[in-house]
């Protein structure tokens, strides 16, 4: 290039015309992330134009005196960059910063467990992480809603703005078991996680015997969680028989709501119920 | 939780020929809002695997290797330094960073564990190379938003994204 050659820039079609510097391109701060802009140059002769950061490298052929346009989509990647044009040995540079969108169009939700016991306090945690089209996070605050609902509890909302574009919360499971909903909303999109809340340790747990023949019939009472759901089948109960020194185990899955066993029927014998951390009573057996 | 500012320099046990070129890394107590506490094993894990992502990053940029990235990077951070690599090697260039400065802290730190943001007022030198012909060198200031995930055996970057700093370094 043989003329100095002016920079000025055409953002969202508002132009912004400023003189360079001697070496340095003079370019506005920031552009929104995929919106498009033109730079007008001024001279003569041939040049070329680059964009350079971590997030995008671009290289335009410019005809000085003509803009060099970018159309919207073009430069959408948020970070820091440095501009360049070049012409023959003269070389004027410049750095500008992309900018997210404003407007969120996807929300990352994290949310766990996906399965818990009911009644738990801040069992259930989610952080959402706020994105703009170009999946850039969006670190200007935004509101962010949660909503954990279950068919048969009281649903729990809460709002949180979002600090460095996450925004989290923590929520207690429902007493009742079920599919639970847990809703992140930012806007108009809203991200969903199911969370299968199931019934909790057995809240009380009691076993009556009856005699049957040589041996003695063990059963429990149906087991139910201390928001009373039914605790579920397959869950093992232990019976434990003690006599005379000797000890005898035996595990039961329970069937439809209860576990029953039989086991020697021994005078003076001590029976006791236990499953998972919870115990049961205990029976001594004296042949009736 | 770390409790005190840590300042490394990494020069230590290192030739003096290497020194010159290590960044300067000062790691802040972390400011969580309340988020999950961070243990300070935790914290010292993530700022050596970030600090180790750099290295990778810097040779990716300069070799356009796109391939050497994944250990380091994951999910967007990944697909978008891959993509700025394969848009180099397109128009012709490489480019060459040098990180001086790191001022990190830990801001965030999900309750279950899957996420962790952390801030890096970072310095650095990059030289935009057209072919063999250096078009600029640059010294910038930016302000990073990490986001790591843990992965196997380290931690790995999935959202590397700057922000305007607040106070131009230059």
């Amino acid at each position: 290039m043989n003329a100095r050659f002016l920079l000025g820039a055409l953002v969202l079609g508002v132009a912004s015309v400023s003189l360079a510097q001697s070496g340095s391109l003079s370019l506005p701060p920031t552009f929104v992330a995929g919106s498009a802009f033109s730079l007008p140059t001024t001279g003569s002769g041939k040049a070329v134009f680059y964009i350079v950061g971590p997030g995008q490298a671009l290289r335009r052929d410019v005809d000085l005196g003509e803009p060099v346009s970018f159309p919207a989509g073009t430069l959408y990647n948020a970070g820091h960059y440095v501009a360049i044009l070049s012409s023959g040995a003269s070389t004027e540079t410049g750095q500008f910063d992309v900018v997210p969108a404003a407007q969120p169009e996807k929300i990352s939700f994290l949310a766990k467990p996906s399965r818990l016991p009911v009644g738990l306090h801040n069992g259930i945690s989610g952080a959402a992480y706020i994105f703009d089209a170009y999946h850039n996070l969006i670190l200007k605050p935004l509101p962010v809603s949660f909503e954990l609902s279950n068919q048969s509890s009281t649903v729990q909302a809460r709002t949180v703005t979002t600090r460095n574009g996450v925004a989290w919360t923590e929520m207690d499971s429902a007493t009742k078991q079920g599919s639970a909903k847990f809703v992140a909303r930012v806007g108009d999109i809203s991200s969903t996680r199911v969370i299968a809340e199931v019934p909790g340790d057995p809240c009380r747990l009691v076993m009556t015997a009856r005699p049957d023949g040589k041996n003695v019939e063990l059963q429990t009472a149906p087991l139910r969680d201390c928001g009373g759901n039914p605790v579920p089948d397959g869950t093992i109960v232990t019976f434990t028989e003690s006599y005379n020194g000797m000890q005898s185990t035996v595990d039961a899955p329970l069937k439809q709501g209860i576990a029953k066993v039989e086991m020697p029927a021994y005078n003076g014998a001590r029976i006791s119920v236990a499953s998972g951390v919870v115990a049961g009573n205990e029976i001594r057996w004296n042949g009736r | 939780m770390m409790r005190r500012t840590l300042l490394m320099t990494c020069l230590l046990a290192m030739p003096l020929a290497l020194a010159a070129e290590q960044p300067s890394v000062q790691v802040e107590p972390p400011n969580l809002h309340g988020s999950r506490t961070v243990e300070s094993q935790t914290g010292a894990a993530v700022v050596r695997d970030y600090l180790e992502s750099w290295q990778a990053f810097r040779t990716a940029m300069d070799q356009n290797r796109a391939d050497l990235l994944s250990p380091d990077f994951a999910g967007t951070a990944l697909d978008k330094l891959t993509e700025t690599i394969h848009e180099q090697a397109a128009v012709g260039i490489h480019t060459r960073y040098t990180d001086r400065a790191h001022h990190l802290q830990i801001v965030f730190y999900s309750p279950e564990g899957l996420s962790l943001q952390m801030t890096d007022d970072a310095e650095y030198d990059m030289q935009v190379i057209d072919h063999d012909k250096v078009l600029t060198t640059q010294h910038m200031h930016a302000r990073y938003l990490v986001v790591l995930t843990p992965a196997e055996a380290r931690w790995r970057v999935r959202i590397f994204q700057s922000e305007p700093a607040a106070t131009p370094a230059d």
